[in-house]
C-alpha cells in the first residue's frame, strides 16, 4: 500500500534557513544542509527547498545551496521560488533538484508546465496553488501571498494537471505558520477534484493534524516546517503516530 | 572504480542516478556512441517519461548492448528503462521493447480501481518478495522505495518483488544479468543504494 508522505519545507533565505508566520516576520532556523541530513536521519520521505526571497543576485546562492542539499541526500527534492522560465527550472534541475515547484509563473503562463513536462516529465512539475478561503471558494493568491487572483483553487489545481503537472502543492494562508491545524476542507476539495497527488500544507502543529489531513482531508503527502526545525516533533515520532492511527507511512530503522 | 555506462535517450534528467551512482563506487560514463561502450563493464538504462521515447535505443545501440551482454556484463532498467526491457507497452503500442523479458507493460487502473487510487502512483510503496535474487541481495523484505510511473510491467517468473497499488505489478526483476527496477532507486534512500551497489559489484565481478 502506498505511504502517505511526511515532507520538510526549508524556506531558505541568503543561504539559512527561516520561517515565518502568515509569511512574514521571518526568523533564522539554520544551515540547510545541516537540517536536510538530520530529516533525512530521522526518515523524512522528501524534501522541499523553497527560495522565499528569489531575486537574480540570489540565484547563484541558491544553486550552491541546493548542491549542498543535494550532495548527501537520496530521496526526492524539489525547488521552488521565483522559478520564472524555463532557464530557471534547467539551473534548480542541473544543481540536483527532482522537482521544480512552479507558482507565480504558472498562474501566468500554463504553457511553462507543459514545456517543463514535456522536457523533464511530469513527475518533476509540481504545481503550487497559494490559497486562502473566500465565502465558500478558495481564492488563489501569487507573490507569496501578496497578490489576489479572481481563480479558485479547485479550478486551477484541475487546469495545472491538463496541462502536465504532476503534483500539487497546495497551501492555506490562512493556516501558514498559526499550529491549528490543516485546512483540511480545502485539501479534500482539490484532492477529489484531480487524480494526481495533493500535498497538504500550512498549519501543522501537532501530530494529529497529520492524521486528519490524511483522513478526512485526504491528502497524499503533508508538508510542515517550523514543526520540525524546532524540533518540537522528530518525523520518527510523527510517523509512530500515524501508524498507531492505521495511516501507512514509511518507518525506517 | 567500475565503469558502468548510463544510456542517455533524452528521457528525463541523470543527475541524481550520476550521483547515486558514483556514492556506491562506480565511474559512470555517458557514452555518446555506441563504440563507446565498449570499456563499460555494466549497462544502465534509466529513463522517466513516455515509452516511445525508447526508439532512441536504436539498432546501433542495441548492437552494442548486446554484445556487452554476449560478455556476460550486467544491465540493470530503472523506471521506464524496466518497462524497455520488454516486449512493448500499451503506453506505445507501435513501440517495440528491448523484448529480453516476455510480457507487455500495461497502465495502472487508479480510479476505476475498487479504491480510487490515484495515478500516476507516486511516492513509497512496499517491496514484497517473490523469490530471491543478486540485485536483492541484503534488502529487507517490506522495504519500502520511491515509486513515480503510471505504466507497470506484469508480474512473470521474472520478478522478484512485487507492489501492489490497487493492483499487483513488477517491482524487482531479473533474468540471469538483467535485471530491472521500476522504482527509482537513487531516491530511494539506503534501500536503492544497496541496490545499486548489488549492481555495480556484479558488474566488478568479471
Amino acid at each position: 500500500m502506498l505511504s502517505k508522505r511526511i515532507i520538510a519545507c526549508l524556506d531558505v533565505r541568503d543561504g539559512q534557513v527561516v520561517k515565518g508566520i502568515n509569511f512574514e516576520g521571518l526568523r533564522s532556523a539554520g544551515d540547510p544542509a545541516e537540517l536536510a541530513r538530520r530529516y533525512n536521519h530521522e526518515g523524512i520521505d522528501e524534501l522541499v527547498i523553497l527560495d522565499v526571497t528569489a531575486t537574480l543576485e540570489r540565484r547563484r546562492a541558491m544553486a550552491a545551496t541546493i548542491k549542498a542539499v543535494a550532495r548527501e541526500l537520496f530521496i526526492p527534492l524539489a525547488v521552488g521560488g521565483g522559478i520564472r522560465t524555463e532557464d530557471d527550472a534547467a539551473a534548480a534541475v542541473d544543481a540536483g533538484a527532482d522537482k521544480v515547484s512552479l507558482n507565480t509563473a504558472a498562474l501566468s503562463n500554463p504553457a511553462l508546465i507543459t514545456t517543463l513536462a514535456n522536457r523533464y516529465g511530469s513527475q518533476a512539475v509540481v504545481v503550487a496553488i497559494d490559497a486562502k478561503r473566500d465565502g465558500d471558494k478558495y481564492a488563489v493568491y501569487v507573490r507569496s501571498g501578496q497578490a489576489a487572483t479572481d481563480r479558485d483553487a479547485v479550478e486551477w489545481a484541475q487546469q495545472a494537471e491538463e496541462s502536465g503537472a504532476g503534483e500539487i502543492l497546495l497551501t492555506s494562508i490562512d493556516r501558514d505558520g498559526t499550529k491549528v491545524g490543516f485546512d483540511c476542507e480545502m485539501t479534500a476539495a482539490v484532492s477529489r477534484a484531480v487524480s494526481i497527488p495533493v500535498i497538504a500544507s500550512g498549519g501543522a502543529g501537532g501530530l494529529d493534524h497529520f492524521v486528519d489531513v490524511f483522513t478526512t482531508g485526504l491528502g497524499d503527502a503533508a508538508l510542515a516546517a517550523s514543526i520540525f526545525h524546532y524540533a518540537e516533533t522528530s518525523v520518527h515520532a510523527l510517523k509512530a503516530h500515524l501508524q498507531q492511527h492505521g495511516i501507512p507511512v514509511r518507518m525506517t530503522p | 572504480m567500475t565503469p558502468i555506462a548510463l544510456i542517455d535517450y533524452r528521457a528525463g534528467n541523470l543527475t541524481s542516478v550520476k550521483k547515486a551512482l558514483t556514492a556506491v563506487g562506480a565511474e559512470v560514463f555517458v557514452p555518446e556512441s555506441p563504440a563507446e561502450m565498449r570499456r563499460a563493464r555494466g549497462i544502465i538504462v534509466p529513463g522517466v517519461g513516455h515509452f516511445a521515447a525508447t526508439t532512441a535505443i536504436d539498432g546501433s545501440w542495441i548492437a552494442a548492448i548486446r554484445a556487452l551482454l554476449g560478455d556476460r556484463r550486467p544491465l540493470l532498467g530503472i523506471c521506464l528503462g524496466m518497462q524497455w526491457l520488454y516486449e512493448g507497452s500499451d503506453e506505445a503500442p507501435d513501440c517495440p521493447g528491448f523484448g529480453v523479458l516476455a510480457g507487455r507493460c500495461f497502465r495502472l487502473r487508479g480510479s476505476s480501481s475498487p479504491e480510487r487510487l490515484k495515478v500516476p502512483h507516486v511516492g513509497w510503496n512496499v517491496l514484497e518478495w517473490r523469490r530471491t535474487d543478486t540485485i536483492a541481495d541484503g534488502v529487507p523484505d517490506r522495504s519500502q522505495v520511491y515509486f513515480t510511473h503510471s505504466f507497470v510491467a506484469p508480474v512473470t517468473t521474472d520478478t522478484v518483488a512485487e507492489t501492489s497499488h490497487g493492483e499487483t505489478f513488477a517491482s524487482i526483476v531479473q533474468r540471469g544479468r538483467i535485471a530491472g527496477v521500476q522504482f527509482h532507486p537513487e531516491k530511494s534512500g539506503d534501500v536503492g543504494l544497496r541496490i545499486l551497489r548489488n549492481f555495480v559489484e556484479s558488474a566488478a565481478d568479471e
